[in-house]
This record gives C-alpha cells, structure tokens and sequence, in this order.
C-alpha cells in the first residue's frame, strides 16, 4: 500500500511538470497576475490556453489522437489535472461541452455533426452548453415541456430551460425536447445540437441568493432547427441524455477551495467562548474532528477510486458518496466559523471581516451546491438504487402519456 | 497510486470469510451469548488451525512474520461474522504488546504461545467506569507482585496471560508501566462481569499479591506504551467496525426488499432508501479512513496516531448507526429475542468502547491538530 506512482504514471507526470513549467505560472509565484478585467477577457484567455493545450495533447486526453484528442489514458488525465491545479490556468468554460456535450454528439450525432464540432470544441474554439433543466423539470428532467414540433423537413421549438450554465457565452448547445407529448413522458423525447447565437434563442442570467449570476434562463420562440440537427432517433431522447449524464466527468479533482478543518482550527484558536479561546471548548472541538474525519474519508475514497483507474479496473460505486458529504459538510463548517465569529458572523464585507467574509460566503454557496447536479435526496436515491439495489420509487406518471400525467401549474 | 490490499491478501480475506461464513453463523454468536461460554471453542480452534493468530507474530517467535494488513483483513471479516472469539484481546492487545515492547525472553517465552493458540492473552487496563488516564490506574506494583481490580476485562477468563496497566509509583504518565501477569500463576481470581454483550466475556480480575514482570526492561514507559499499542488497535477495530457495518446494511437491505407494507416493498419509500444509502456513506467514510490507518500501522507512519483516531471516530460512527437503524429498519422484528439484529446493536456498541469511547479519540486527535496548526 502506498501513494507512489507507477513507473509509467511518474514518466508522465514529469513530462506534464515540464510541459506546464515552460507554458504558465504556479500559483504562488501569480499572486500579482491582475484576474481578467472582464467576462471577453476571461474567454479570450481561455480560448488561448485550451488551444495551446491541443496542440501538446493535454485538452481531452483520453480521447483518440484523430479527433484532436490526446489518446492517453484515464489515470494520465488525473494526473494532468492534479499538477494543472497547481498553476494559475484559466479554466471551467470548456467542462460542460467536453465532458457533456461532445461525447453526446460523438455517441449519437451523425459523422457530418461530428466532423463539423469535434475538434473545434477540443481546441476551445467553440463552447458548448447543456440546455435540460426546465422550471417544470429538475431533478425530474423527462418532466419537461418545451416542445418541438415537425414542419416538413424542420424542427419548431418553443419552450423555455433553466439553469444553464455559460449559456451568455456559448456558441452550441445540446437541447432536450418533447416531440410527443401523446406518449409517457420518457418515450417522448428527442434531442437535437442548437446554435445558440439563432435569434430565436433568448438568454437572461439569473440572479443567484449569493448575488452573483453564473447560470441562465433560455427561452425559444419558433426556433427552425433541420431534421440533421437531430442526436438519435426521434423519441430516443432520455436515452442519448443519459449518455450525456454518464459522461459526468469523475470528480476526482482537488478540492472547493473552501474553508476545512485546519482553517477552522485557526480561528478557532483565535476567538473566543466565554472568554477563553474557542479551540478550548469541548464543542469545539468535537466539531473540529468530526469534519476532519469526513475530509480525511473523501480524499482517501478518491485515493480508493484513483488506485483503480491506475491498475486500469472500473471504480467501485464508493465515489458516489463525494458530494452527499462535502456539500453538508461545506454548509455546516460555514455556518460554524460564522458562529466563532459572534454577532460580527454576519459581516460579509471582505475589507472588514478578518477572514474575507469567506465562512459566510462559504455558507450561501453550500445552499446551491447541496441542489447543483443532483440534490441531496436524488443522490441518495442513486445511492439506494444502483449501489444497494432498492426499487425505484413509485411513479405515478409512468404510464400514462405525458399530456394526462398529473402536473403542477 | 496503490491504495489498496494486494491480491494475496485479498484471498487471505476470502478465506477468512468463507471459514466464517461456514463454520460461524450467527447461530453461533446466539449460542455463546446464550449460553454464556466464555467464547466459541470450535470456530477459535479453526482459526487457529489456519495459522491465523500467528499472523503478524515474528517467524522466531513462531509466527508468519506478517504484516499489520493481513491482520486488517482478518479483522473486517471477524467484524463482518461478530465472530464470538478472543483474536482481538489475544491478537490486537496482547501478542502486539509484546511483539512491540518485550524484551527478547519476554517475546520468546510469551510469543509462540501466543501463536499456536496454545494460550489466549488480554489486556487490562480499565479500572470501572473512569476512562483510561494515568490518574485513574490504581493497581499497585511492588516487589514484583501487583495487588488490585481490574475490570471490565474483555476474555480475562479464558485468558492465561494479562498486560495489565499498573501503577509503580511517580507521578503523571511516569507512573505507569505494563506488567505481564501469568494468570494461571495463583493471586488471580476472575469474576464474570454482566455487560450488553455477553458474546463475548468480561470479567472482574482480582490480584492479590500476584507474581507481575515489567513488559520491557524498565518501569515508567507504560503510558506511551499502552498508546501505541491502542493505537494499533484502533485501526484493527475500525477493519472490524467497517466488516460489521457492511454486515448490519446488509440485513436491512434484504429486510427492506423482503418486507412488505401499505401495498410496496418498504425498500421502495425514500425514508428507508435514504436511512440506508446514509449507512453506505457512513461504511464508505470508515473503510477509507481505515484504510489508511493500515498503511499508516504498516508503516509505522508518522501519522499513526491521527490515522488511527480517524479510523475509530469514522469506524464508531458507521457501525452503530448501521446497528440502530437495522433495528429501525426491521421494526418491532428487529426488537425481539429471535432477531439476529440484537447481536450487532450489541456488538457495535461493544466494540465503540473496547479501545476508547469515540469522544476520547476526538480529544486525542485535536489535541495533535491544534498542536500541528499552531506549529
């Protein structure tokens, strides 16, 4: 038992070091880099890096050289993402499209599609956005409604989704529809690609409770897509989606940047309960080592899950409990520095507040987090359900057609 | 990345687990708690026949000479059985005691007992109900005899050997040593004590004037000693706690499929989907803190203690939600005499308090943290 890696792993890593070594800066030596003065900025940079990354085979590395991939293997992709995470890269508008969208396309789309998008999406040409999520549709996603109705040898849609990530700045996305509404809700579904730049489609941010707006509202009025634009058959839709969720990228990456434990500790050590310092409190200190215990049990879960993908063997379900952990976790370790803090835990003002306001922000992200890909309770259901093998909930609009199943307004 | 059990041990596992499984059901555990045998005497004699207690024990001293991660999963599969046998007092506590800190005739005499299951060994270290600290070890040794009680004492009646905590004057951890005591050697009484699992027997030992030599070869290190030998412990015990767990989750889980009620299988409504799913996450978090509590013990790392305290916080945690909500999940079943679920609420609760109730450990524990963010 041990952390080391394989000769072949430490080849590789050395090579990945070099490479980011000439081509960016660690993250210690950027504290003066100025961030991206604005959003066309921080995508200009981007683009630049992903590019970059193309060429020396580093963006989508496990795919196949000839879609502009760079043919390696799972475990070589951890590995570049561990050392990536030590430099100041920009990064995260490209997820969704490599590791959603494309694979959607590269699984279902027609060889023209996937001629066409592959490799402009591998190099950050162009960036992609997933458009299921509806206002009537969460975590019940074959619950949506926006319609897509056949005019000769065109698609119509109208509808409207929600949530979409970096919908304001993609160029394409792939979009859920109902093309048969007579049929139960999983049977009528068909999914298409979509220029996002059509005049037909309308993006609006939304405001989150934390203030800032990373997600959108996407509404279409009589958008024309071509029967071509089409990703499997017509009524296939729930299955080439589930395509989609599959491809979830492993969350094997570092971690939130949030506050744990050892920052906990710190303050702790210099606040006070009832005149004492707070780290000698019994409550305190129960805390403290209950959350350690959990940090400790997700980061050597993702050694367990990471240890399989070295030996080249498909990961147990155990990364399955990650985010049911570190979301609560995320939200209640917030909650608790704000309560060291006294009546000055409500000061969210960086300039004042000696920790930056960082537990309280901390604490109104967790609120969208413990929701974001996957509530709580689904994931829980997931858990009962493909690890424990529990039956599915009852579902009352399983059979019926779409437009009879009971609904809310 | 190799964060994982090689495949010999993997098979050792799986033999473990198919002897177990064969030879000891939970008819078994029912019959010694039942009957209140002092422990299961064909299943300990199995185990001992697969060379099992000389596992990590030196070859010169008649062991296998090896390491702490075969032990691990042997461990997880006597949790997973609530095998009602004495590897832990014999095994974890006192072959590891001596197999650390004897001196050369101390291993040489005790060891290859030890081993070939001629005799089970113990250790004594709590006094009633005051948990384990330097202020609270009262039995006396003087003259190379000790005089005291010792109680609970885990197998202290099967047992021919004890290292039993003593006081030999001084103060703070100073006064305390470990003596290797020869139960059978006279000045020794065993009282059975009534605890919540009689699957696995305590008693009450009562030394008077009873022949005791200093583990190692001077007094005043007992406090440290004992230390690394719970320590130790701690990570066996969390292989236990996690093979128990996975053991309580699934009996609820076949109950929850079997079961049915307002017309659905119970499985199928999300309060006990949920209950159970928590049990996995709980199962998941105690079996990679364990794990790296094993490489941690194999090692002899540097973070052994915290290791091992996260080990048995997260192994604690898992094992008696699993225990209480199996109940919970079987209903007024679960609550009955015939039902098997009685013997992991008991065992797992057992097993939270044998090496340190779960919020010692929490203190041990950030004790080392505050000490490593203050430096």
């Amino acid at each position: 038992m041990d952390f080391n890696d394989t000769a072949e792993e430490a080849a590789y890593r050395k090579q990945v070091r070099a490479w980011l070594d000439k081509n960016a800066t660690r993250k210690e030596n950027a504290k003066d880099i100025a961030p991206p003065k604005d959003l066309k900025e921080m995508i200009a940079q981007s683009k630049a890096w992903q590019a970059k990354k193309a060429d020396a085979g580093y963006a989508c590395i496990t795919w196949p050289k000839e879609w502009g991939g760079g043919g390696g293997t799972t475990i070589n992709n951890v590995i570049y993402s561990q050392e990536e995470s030590k430099y100041a890269v920009p990064g995260g508008i490209f997820a969704i499209g490599l590791g959603m969208c494309i694979p959607t396309v590269m699984s279902w789309g027609p060889d023209e599609a996937k001629q066409r998008f592959v490799k402009p999406a591998v190099r950050g040409d162009e960036i992609w956005c997933q458009l299921f999520s509806e206002p009537a549709g969460g975590s019940d996603v074959a619950g949506l409604r926006t319609k897509a109705e056949k005019d000769g040898d065109d698609w119509v849609i109208n509808g409207q989704k929600v949530w979409t990530s970096g919908a304001h700045f993609c160029d394409y996305g792939i979009l859920l529809t109902r093309t048969d509404p007579n049929v139960p809700k999983h049977k009528g579904l068909t999914m298409f690609w979509i220029d996002m730049k059509d005049p037909a489609v309308e993006v609006r941010p939304i405001k989150q409770m934390s203030g800032g707006a990373e997600f959108n509202e996407v509404f279409f009025t009589n958008l024309r897509v071509k029967d071509s634009q089409r990703l499997g058959k017509v009524g296939d839709g729930w299955k080439v989606a589930l395509t989609t969720l599959m491809n979830e990228r492993l969350a094997v990456g570092g971690s939130q940047g949030n506050a744990d434990t050892d920052e906990l500790i710190s303050l702790a050590r210099n606040t006070d309960i009832a005149g004492e310092p707070a780290i000698r409190h019994g409550g305190v200190r129960e805390r403290i080592a209950d959350w350690y215990v959990q940090a400790q049990g997700l980061k050597f879960t993702r050694f367990r899950t990471l240890t399989a993908l070295s030996k080249g063997e498909t990961p147990g379900p155990e990364s399955s409990i990650s985010k049911i952990v570190a979301a609560k976790k995320m939200q209640d370790l917030g909650s608790f520095g704000m309560d060291l803090q006294d009546m000055g835990g409500v000061i969210r003002d960086r300039k004042i507040s000696p920790e930056e306001g960082a537990y309280t922000e901390q604490w109104i992200g967790a609120a969208g987090y413990r929701i974001a890909g996957g509530t709580d309770e689904i994931l829980r259901n997931i858990v009962a359900e493909r690890v424990l093998g529990l039956p599915q909930d009852i579902r009352v609009d399983k059979d019926l057609p779409f437009n009879q199943a009971p609904k809310g307004k | 990345m190799n964060f994982d059990f090689s495949d010999d041990q993997k098979m050792l596992k799986e033999q473990v687990r198919k002897f177990l499984a064969d030879k000891c059901p939970m008819s078994v555990t029912r019959r010694v708690l039942e009957k209140e045998e002092p422990y299961a005497a064909e299943v300990w004699k199995g185990l001992v026949e697969m060379g099992l207690t000389g596992t990590a024990i030196p070859e010169e001293f008649g062991g296998l000479g090896l390491g702490a991660l075969e032990l691990c999963v042997i461990a997880e599969e006597l949790g997973r059985a609530a095998a009602p046998v004495p590897f832990s007092s014999s095994i974890y506590l006192a072959a590891e005691a001596l197999r650390l800190f004897g001196t050369k005739k101390q291993k040489e005499t005790w060891l290859p007992k030890l081993a070939s299951g001629e005799i089970i060994g113990t250790l004594a270290v709590s006094e009633g109900t005051h948990a384990a600290h330097p202020r609270n070890i009262a039995v006396k040794h003087a003259g190379g005899k000790i005089n005291g009680v010792k109680q609970p004492v885990v197998d202290g009646g099967a047992a021919s050997l004890a290292i039993v905590a003593v006081n030999t004057g001084g103060s703070g951890e100073q006064a305390v040593s470990l003596a290797i005591v020869d139960l059978k050697a006279g000045g020794v009484s065993a009282e059975p004590v009534r605890t919540l699992d009689p699957s696995r027997q305590h008693v009450t030992l009562t030394f008077k004037d009873a022949p005791a030599e200093i583990l190692g070869d001077k007094t005043g290190e007992g406090w440290s000693q004992l230390s690394r030998v719970l320590d130790g412990a701690a990570v066996l015990f969390a292989f236990e706690q996690v093979g128990g767990t996975e053991a309580a989750l699934e009996m609820a889980r076949d109950y929850a499929l079997e079961r049915y009620a307002f017309g659905r299988q119970i499985g199928s409504y999300q309060a006990i989907k949920h209950k159970l799913a928590d049990m996995y996450v709980k199962k998941e978090l105690a079996k990679s803190n364990a794990y790296f509590g094993a490489m941690m013990l194999n090692d002899e790392g540097g973070e052994l203690t915290e290791a091992a305290a996260a080990s048995r916080i997260a192994g604690s945690d898992a094992y008696v939600f699993a225990a209480q909500e199996n109940i919970q999940t079987h209903g007024g079943i679960g609550y009955t005499w015939e039902s098997d679920c009685q013997f992991h609420y008991r065992r797992a609760k057992l097993l939270a308090l044998a090496v340190g109730a779960p919020i010692q450990w929490k203190e041990k524990l950030v004790a080392r943290l505050e000490a490593k963010n203050a430096a």
